[in-house]
């Protein structure tokens, strides 16, 4: 990372201080190629992921979204059919003023797929691959050889982001790969490329073939981005999992906090409501003041919303301390509550790049 | 034991009316968990789910109250949060069942749980079946270390291997199952047979040909295709490689001639009677989806389906208030001196809402499978790490 924005100040997106308009690139992650994106499940990692892709493409930039687990998420979130093991165009970003808009391919991993090209690549052997397939060899390979999978994941996200254009001024292909990768609880595994692999091969072909994915990945050129919601198992993975990516050292990237609601109430107040202290003589006459006519019926009820309200923001406070600990940019998501659809999605990758995520 | 009773297909308890089912699609039939657990011939529960729904804390929610209402239960977990598994009594991951300290005993009943290990469970199987030193042999196999440790499969291939051993040790008259957390719930079902597949396929006898045919005599009874293979996965893997499969593969072949056959039992015993499946899922569109996949995939394969449980569900003890009377009622209040009523009013407006739309989404799930019983759970401020929160859980389950 460059330059030491205080990307971690919560309730940003939902201040006046946006950063359109600035033309320079200046984000948090100026130099990385490629955005590994994890979180535990149910934390919105897919989503995060899409918007990180769709923010990093703006201004005529052309960024590449990958899929590894074959949920076929992606297709979901951009509302097209499922996606074939083919680099597809899915969205165009908006762009800033004077500039044109950049282009989000997206690409849906296929282990086997990807070990067929990999043969045909560089050992020539497109057909030899098709009588594996049937023996059932790929389908093992790909399953039980220790670490090979995950080398072909990696592989295949590592081979984009070098991937040059032909002709006299070879330039790369795609400004930035966004991988949604799979969970925390697997990530340090997932990217430990050569640890993996070297029970199975000390030498050769694939040893190779992992060392090379392994540099990049341990380049300045890859951060690995969390997604977390305020909760307290899904902080506790993330900790866990940012601790464990540094002792193999990884660039670890930002935390985005997800679906995080604003809070209703002022600190005193706050802390009053959290312990049940809340004024119902004061709350039914604002209710009458606001036409609500059966005030008096309905305040006990409201209250009690008040309260749990309180409990659950003092909570997430104690969680974003213990976030703020790891010394991460963090970055405040709100809460969709509609679902999401592919506006929402915009909206949230505007929000990452007014924060300087991207 | 007494032998369970035959059973055609998931309990469909009537619904039954009491203050909450307003909140559920109308005319649903609901998940009874106390008849469920109730049951002397509910032998097995398997909870499963995609990942972040809550599984953990449900089976083991589960597992407490049937202790507690006089069943004899081991809950088996695969990943608790720590918290939740402290407080359960699981410090290490030993593959033992411990009994649960803090259960109340008074209706006859006990709870014990166990943490797997699946790498132990695997290795124990290994030293169960094969002499020591071709034990030793495979345990220092990098093919079988990969297996045991790091295959997406194992670990649910693991959970099933732990359940059947569990079934068959018949200390426990209810075993609770908390399945890996998988990406998608599928893979649960489809691990198994997977691995079983691989270690008695197509693929495994090939590989196999030069250890049974035995030093350079081989070479003339091998078909061109075996050569192309071997060719080729020297050539991608080195001969180093190839060896370590062949010998793994002749290994596991000797010690179990037929790993298939061990996957289709635990199968078959995910289909037998006494076995409930609980299908838990968070009130949104990826989880409630995956929670379809997972209920028509259970009714292909003939397992038994109890029911659904959405967890965390919004619920307003003030329905009464509409969002867009209450977000008008706010708006009035804009600039005066009551700051309490406008936040109350606010928050109540986007609970309603939430609200609204989780129950928009559960009713899409229950007219795509009207037959399958629902229960939800609310959406709590803290989470559980203790008995008593378990016990919470519990009541809200049955609630």
């Amino acid at each position: 990372m460059t330059l030491g924005r205080d990307a971690s100040r919560p309730g940003r997106w939902a201040g006046g201080d946006s950063l359109h308009g600035v033309s320079a690139r200046d984000t948090d992650w100026d130099g990385v190629r490629l955005h590994v994106v994890t979180g535990k499940g149910g934390t919105g990692k897919t989503t995060v992921a899409a918007a990180l892709a769709l923010a990093l493409a703006s201004r005529g930039r052309k960024v590449l979204l990958m899929e590894v687990e074959g949920r076929q998420g992606i297709a979901q979130l951009f509302d097209c059919p499922p996606l074939p093991y083919a680099e597809r165009k899915v969205a165009v970003a908006p762009g800033a003023p004077a500039l044109p808009g950049g282009d989000v391919y997206a690409l849906v991993v296929d282990p086997e797929e990807a070990l067929l090209e990999y043969l045909e690549m560089f050992y020539n052997l497109r057909r030899a691959g098709r009588a594996l397939t049937r023996l059932g060899v790929i389908d093992f390979a790909t399953t039980i050889a220790p670490g090979l999978r995950d080398v072909l994941l990696t592989g295949k996200a590592t081979e984009a982001v070098r991937r040059r254009t032909d002709g006299t001024n070879r330039r790369y292909v795609y400004d930035a790969v966004v991988m949604d990768a799979p969970p925390t609880g697997r990530i340090g595994r997932f990217l430990n490329v050569t640890a993996e692999v070297a029970g199975l091969a000390k030498v050769g072909p694939i040893r190779a073939h992992a060392d090379a994915v392994q540099k990049v990945i341990h380049s300045p050129q890859t951060a690995v981005h969390f997604v977390t919601v305020l909760e307290e198992m899904p902080v506790q993975e993330t900790l866990d999992a940012v601790g464990e990516l540094r002792d193999h050292g990884l660039q670890v990237g930002g935390i985005v906090i997800n679906m995080v609601r604003p809070p209703m109430l002022r600190q005193a107040e706050l802390a009053a409501a959290a312990r049940g202290a809340i004024d119902l003589d004061e709350l039914t006459v604002g209710l009458k003041a606001a036409g609500v006519e059966e005030g008096r019926d309905i305040a006990g009820d409201l209250a009690a919303e008040l309260a749990e309200h309180a409990r659950r923001t003092v909570l997430e406070r104690k969680e974003r301390r213990r976030l703020a600990a790891a010394g991460q940019p963090r970055y405040d998501l709100p809460l969709i509550s509609d679902g999401i659809d592919l506006g929402s999605l915009y909206q949230l990758a505007t929000t990452l790049r007014d924060q300087g995520a991207a | 034991m007494t032998a369970p009773g035959p059973r055609t297909g998931p309990r469909q308890p009537a619904p039954r009316h009491h203050g909450q089912a307003a909140t559920r699609a109308a005319g649903h039939s609901r998940l009874d968990i106390d008849r469920l657990i109730g049951d002397p011939r509910t032998r097995i529960i398997v909870c499963c789910g995609s990942g972040g729904v809550g599984k953990t804390t449900t089976a083991a929610a589960l597992g407490l109250r049937a202790a507690e209402q006089g069943r004899t239960v081991v809950v088996l977990t695969v990943d608790p949060a720590r918290r939740l598994a402290q407080s359960m009594g699981l410090t290490a991951l030993d593959n033992t069942p411990r009994v649960v300290a803090g259960t109340d005993l008074a209706a006859g009943g006990s709870l014990h749980a166990m943490m797997l290990d699946m790498k132990r469970t695997f290795d124990e199987i290994v030293e169960a079946h094969a002499d020591p030193r071709r034990a030793a042999q495979i345990l220092a196999n990098p093919f079988y270390q990969s297996l045991s440790s790091s295959f997406s499969g194992t670990q649910e291939y693991m959970a099933m291997e732990k359940l059947g051993q569990l079934r068959r040790a018949d200390e426990w008259d209810l075993i609770v199952v908390d399945t890996p957390p998988s990406r998608s719930a599928l893979d649960f079902l489809d691990a198994p047979a997977r691995l079983g597949r691989f270690l008695d396929g197509r693929l495994i006898r090939v590989l196999m040909v030069p250890a049974r045919a035995g030093g350079r005599a081989y070479m003339k009874v091998l078909s061109a295709g075996f050569g192309m293979v071997t060719g080729v996965l020297t050539k991608v893997l080195g001969a180093q490689v190839l060896r370590d499969a062949q010998t793994f593969v002749s290994a596991l072949d000797t010690m179990f001639g037929g790993f298939r056959e061990r996957a289709e039992h635990t199968y078959q015993l995910l289909q037998a009677p006494g076995t409930a499946f609980v299908v838990i899922a968070a009130p949104e569109p990826d989880a409630l989806r995956e929670a379809s996949y997972f209920v028509e995939r259970l009714a292909d394969e003939r397992m038994p389906l109890a029911g659904l449980v959405i967890n965390r569900v919004h619920r307003s003890a003030a329905s009464r208030l509409s969002a867009a009377r209450s977000l008008a009622a706010a708006e009035n209040l804009d600039g005066t001196r009551y700051p309490l009523a406008a936040a109350a009013l606010r928050l109540h407006a986007d609970l309603t809402q939430l609200q609204a739309r989780e129950r928009r989404l559960a009713e899409h799930f229950t007219s795509a499978h009207p037959a399958v019983p629902v229960t939800e759970v609310p959406a709590l401020a803290e989470d559980v790490h203790d008995l008593n929160g378990l016990r919470v859980i519990g009541r809200h389950l049955t609630a």
